[in-house]
């Protein structure tokens, strides 16, 4: 359980805590619709993606999607969920121009997936300190809406319906959050593990997930207060941004002597602030009711068994290997284990490395996570890049890698090889044989090296010898510069203190 | 040369195949009927004489090739309005709907112009199939061909919601007709008017691209004149189809081959429930008929007990609005149809206005009926007991079919009635389809046979209703009756 | 459990339907004598017994996530989608235009 100071508002009748349930919709990873066989595809020109039975055509019915069902139980799998063999598909109806058959097809009464939980780390930086679990309610497969565009023409709204259709999953969470940070290492941690499953690609820009935000206020341990629901906020810092604010303005509110009424607010990114939403004002009365065009929806076991067996290692699993059979620091286990994309390109990297210097991996883990960590995703910063548009890929990396490792190259050299690598985008070996960067292991050459180097800084010899021994960093340093960086640093140590000795 | 719009079905098909006449004659002559009789009838929205003519060439010049026909070949069928057809209007009878063009073919329409049919037109119904008498219908009402022997000439109702159907198969505008029925909306119509019609199994026939009612009990089925035709044009409706998850995956037997009026061996149940109070002397005397001419055919007859029957009415009237209210929702002015757009108006103002001027009377009432039973605080009491009760209805059925194999009931709890008799009180209306519903909301297949004429001289129909996916054994015990009933008469032509 | 006119006029703005307020006064009574007529379900024992889900025994068949396998399901036909649209301009429908 949390052992920090427990996050609160500071009102002028004392303190409030803020209670944060979060309903996030995750776009599913499916080439076509979860009732038609329109393409998912993102971008496309409008109305191009758009079925019959999306535009909702008179006597049209929906078929589901085999895989959209299967990546929803998937991802319940991988929060422990309860998995619901048996379930049904209901309506939610109410008209809106993105909703052409004026309901959406969603489940209420019987969900795929019920019970889970998702654990997240209320501390990005100490991934051992305090962990929070946080109970996830329910996720439910539904259709999305099509998108309004308004500024398009003076007095008309446009209506595309590429999304309307496009699979979701609702993750329904527990009120369990207490704080921003929370909410936002909650929707971080969730995002990382529909990744990790294939589920959904994460990608709030282009809309494939974003959250509903419930907030409430009380007084600490008090009544649950009412609640508001600001809808459809699309990045981790909105969603905290939306929490901070809802919460002072209802703190405002009900210190003011007024009262919360449980709303739709919509979050704007501009100001900050939340404002109530004008078209969802009517009191929603959605007449769920089991859809008649759809059967029961029952899933035998050979179904739930693929679904199983073809679970990835998940976060928390890769997290605690990397620490016990890798050696690795739970600092950097938790950054390699954070994103999908990362662990891969790691667990690759660090395959080929063992392979290429004939040592068992957890030998050569931590140089490899360090190589990741500092090194590469210093350059792609650089470089404006991502992993996924990285100029060199993980087999090149472990050449790198390999040439440190047999001592073909020192560390340093490593470095320029890399920054080379990254310009030229040809193999490490290539480079380091073009460039002459092969490192010197020949004693003669170093001693002649660290002689000159002695002698031409005999005050500082002399200090080292009165006890300043400091300076023998200095000593080797000064040599691998004259070598320009191609002595073996270990033979260069050696000659050094004798020499000095 | 006969009349060839006396002949059905199996007699057009078999006569092309033949050589005895040719197509483009058969859907010439029907299109001259449909023609004549528009004014006095109005069965058909559109009529499509071209589409007729140009099926029958086909069929024609395949015979001419000596190439196989279809099991349809030659044969001129209306279509229920209900039915999408690409690139010709479709309305569902509703002026929402008014001029639209479908981009699709319904999967029943679309098999049976591959088995060689050729349409005449969209044959009229109650709109959005909501009605038993076709007055319901933007397109005005359907007038039935028959008419009272009291030497009257009031018009009557063709019964509903395929009330374009019955009218003019029994007027010989066309030799069959496509048919829907939710709660008995093929089977009361052929009863008034004096033909066959068979709902299948719930899934027999694809629902894809049929304007939706009720879609837990809506299903397509044939209208004709005799049970053969019936047959031979649900063997050519009937089959899986992906495109409806409903749909059943079996193959469709061969119930034409499959016919046999010999009902040796066989039980058929009599609900004792149907013989309600103050039933109707003829109705009672017709069912009596029925019984007897089963008996004749080799059946054994047993009472069974359908204990909720007198609940199911009710239940329907819950269900169907309830799923309609939803289903209708996407006429909304948006993509297709109508568009009321008032001086100013926003955009859930134009759904208002849309809807108010699109839909007509009834479909109104029931959308609000339904809009009204499924809303918060109601649900549980109204839809989800009225879903409990009609599992207990299925189960009445279930149970009864340990004991027989299949049911014998009247059809409507009357004979025709004439238009205008019952649009005054919605109730008396409903009440209509009290036989029909219950097989409706079990879904089961029934159907209605002729049994005969009442005293005003206006048909009476039995309906059987069978086991689920027993449509041969329906189809079999309705020709058992058909072969005894020697049910000739027809309407005097008067239009 | 009877409607009132306020009721009508809720449940027609719910279902998106104009009414007059004669239209709703005229619907009023005849709303009642259904739902009257219809509650004598309550009457019913359902001990037990489950709300019916498929009126003949089957389970939901799924589809292979294949885009276009099917024209009459597949997706690229924006000028049919379009063509019966009341109002359409540059590829999309077009509706009054909404505040949200
Ligand atoms: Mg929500
Ligand atoms: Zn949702």
């Amino acid at each position: 359980m949390t052992t920090e100071t427990a996050y609160r508002i500071h009102g002028a009748t004392g303190e409030w805590e803020v209670v944060i349930g979060l309903e996030v919709h995750a776009q599913v990873t499916s080439a076509s619709k979860l009732f038609s066989g329109a393409s998912t595809k993102f971008g496309a020109e409008p109305n191009a993606q758009v079925s019959l039975i999306d535009a909702a055509m008179p006597g049209m019915l929906p078929v589901p999607n085999r895989e959209c069902i299967r990546q929803a139980v998937r991802t319940g799998m991988a929060i422990d969920a309860q998995i619901n063999a048996w379930s049904r598909f209901d309506r939610k109806n109410y008209f809106y121009a993105d909703l052409p058959q004026g309901y959406q097809i969603s489940q209420l009464y019987h969900p795929l997936v019920g019970e889970g939980a998702i654990d997240i780390v209320l501390d990005e930086k100490d991934p051992e300190g305090s962990t929070k679990r946080i109970g996830v309610e329910r996720i439910h497969v539904e259709q999305d809406a099509g998108k309004l565009m308004h500024d398009q023409h003076p007095t008309m709204s446009y209506v595309d319906l590429n999304r309307c259709g496009v699979a979701l999953m609702e993750i329904v969470s527990r009120p369990d959050m207490r704080s921003p940070a929370e909410a936002g290492a909650y929707v971080r941690k969730l995002r990382t593990i529909l990744r990790y499953v294939g589920s959904c690609d994460g990608n709030m820009e282009e809309g494939s997930m974003r959250a509903d935000v419930n907030v409430s206020v009380r007084k600490p341990g008090g009544e649950l207060g009412t609640r508001t629901e600001t809808k459809n906020v699309n990045s981790v810092r909105f969603v905290m941004a939306t929490i901070e604010h809802e919460a002072n303005r209802q703190v405002d509110v009900i210190e003011g002597g007024g009262r919360i009424v449980q709303e739709t607010r919509l979050f704007d990114p501009d100001t900050g602030t939340t404002r109530s939403m004008r078209s969802k004002e009517d009191a929603h009365d959605y007449r769920y009711f089991p859809d008649p065009d759809l059967l029961p929806l029952v899933l035998d076991d050979a179904f739930l068994a693929e679904c199983r067996a073809s679970l990835p290692e998940l976060p928390d699993a890769k997290l605690r290997r990397y620490e016990t059979e890798l050696g690795l620091s739970p600092y950097n286990a938790a950054v390699l284990t954070a994103e999908a994309e990362t662990a891969r390109w790691f667990e690759v990297l660090l395959a080929e490395t063992a392979k290429r210097t004939g040592k068992p991996e957890a030998d050569v883990a931590k140089q490899a996570g360090n190589w990741l960590m500092s090194e590469l995703f210093g350059a792609l910063n650089r470089l404006g890049k991502t992993l996924e548009t990285s100029p060199v890929s993980p087999v090149q990396a472990a050449e790198l890698l390999g040439l440190v490792g047999d001592g073909t190259i020192s560390g340093s050299i490593a470095k320029q090889v890399f920054e080379k690598m990254l310009e030229t985008g040809d193999a490490a070996g290539v480079i380091v044989e073009r460039e002459g960067l092969k490192q010197t292991s020949d004693t003669g050459a170093i001693e002649t090296a660290v002689d000159a180097v002695l002698a031409a800084n005999a005050d500082k010899v002399e200090q080292y010898r009165g006890g300043k021994e400091a300076l023998f960093g200095f000593f080797v340093g000064q040599t691998m510069k004259a070598m320009q960086g191609k002595g073996n640093p270990q033979l260069v140590n050696q000659v050094v203190k004798a020499k000095l000795g | 040369m006969t009349d060839l719009t006396e002949l059905g079905v199996a007699a057009i098909r078999d006569g092309v195949a033949a050589g005895s006449f040719t197509a483009v004659e058969v859907a010439t002559a029907f299109n001259a009927n449909v023609a004549a009789a528009q004014a006095a009838l109005n069965a058909f929205i559109v009529a499509t004489p071209d589409k007729a003519l140009d099926a029958a060439a086909k069929t024609d010049k395949a015979r001419a090739a000596n190439k196989p026909l279809g099991k349809l070949g030659g044969v001129p069928i209306g279509m229920k309005d209900l039915f999408a057809t690409a690139g010709t209007q479709t309305t569902a009878a509703s002026h929402i709907l008014e001029g639209f063009i479908p981009p699709y073919e319904s999967t029943v329409s679309q098999k049976l112009w591959d088995a060689g049919a050729g349409m005449l037109g969209k044959l009229n119904l109650d709109q959005f199939a909501m009605g038993s008498s076709n007055e319901t219908s933007y397109f005005g009402n359907v007038v039935s061909p028959w008419r009272r022997n009291d030497g009257g000439n009031a018009s009557l109702a063709p019964g509903g919601s395929s009330g374009g159907s019955s009218s003019a198969v029994s007027a010989r505008l066309c030799p069959a007709a496509t048919g829907t029925d939710t709660g008995g909306s093929i089977r009361q119509p052929a009863a008034f008017t004096g033909i066959s019609g068979i709902k299948p199994t719930y899934g027999r026939c694809s629902r894809w691209g049929i304007v939706a009612f009720a879609s837990s009990l809506d299903q397509a089925g044939p209208m004709a004149r005799d049970v053969r035709d019936c047959a031979i044009m649900l063997e050519a409706m009937a089959g899986f189809d992906a495109k409806d998850s409903t749909s059943l995956d079996m193959a469709v037997p061969a119930w034409e081959a499959g016919l046999s009026p010999d009902m040796r061996g066989k039980k058929v149940g009599i609900p004792r429930e149907y013989r309600m109070d103050g039933m109707d002397a003829d109705v009672a005397k017709s069912w009596d008929d029925g019984i007897a001419w089963l008996k004749d055919a080799g059946a054994e007859v047993v009472d069974i007990n359908l204990p909720h029957t007198r609940y199911a009415l009710p239940a329907y009237y819950i269900i169907a609005p309830a799923e309609a209210s939803s289903n209708l929702a996407r006429y909304d002015g948006v993509r297709y149809g109508l568009r009321d757009l008032p001086e100013g108006a926003g955009l859930q103002d134009m759904y208002a206005a849309t809807r108010a001027a699109g839909f007509g009377a009834e479909v109104k009432r029931r959308i609000l009926i339904g809009t009204y039973v499924l809303s918060a605080g109601f649900y549980d009491a109204y839809y989800t007991q009225a879903q409990k009760v009609r599992a207990l209805i299925a189960r009445d059925f279930e149970q009864a079919f340990q004991q027989c194999d299949v049911i014998l009931a009247p059809t409507a709890p009357s004979a025709a009635f004439a238009l205008g008799d019952k649009t005054a009180d919605p109730l008396s209306m409903y009440l209509n389809d009290v036989f029909a519903v219950p097989a409706s909301l079990a879904g089961l297949p029934a159907m209605s046979v002729p049994a005969g004429l009442n005293r005003e001289g206006l048909p009476l129909g039995l309906q059987i209703i069978g086991r689920p996916f027993d449509e041969q054994g329906v189809l079999n015990a309705g020709l058992a009756i058909e072969s005894r009933a020697g049910f000739t008469a027809k309407p005097e032509r008067w239009w | 459990m009877s409607v009132d006119t306020a009721t009508v006029a809720k449940i027609a703005a719910l279902a998106r339907i104009k009414l007059s307020e004669g239209e709703v006064a005229a619907m009023v009574p005849e709303l009642n004598s259904i739902l009257d007529w219809v509650e004598q379900l309550a009457e019913v024992d359902v001990t037990g017994i489950e709300p019916m889900t498929a009126v003949i025994p089957n389970t939901l068949r799924l589809r292979d996530d294949k885009v276009n396998a099917d024209p009459l399901t597949g997706g690229n036909l924006r000028d049919k989608v379009l063509a019966n649209a009341p109002a359409n301009e540059h590829g999309f429908f077009g509706v009054p235009k909404v505040i949200e």
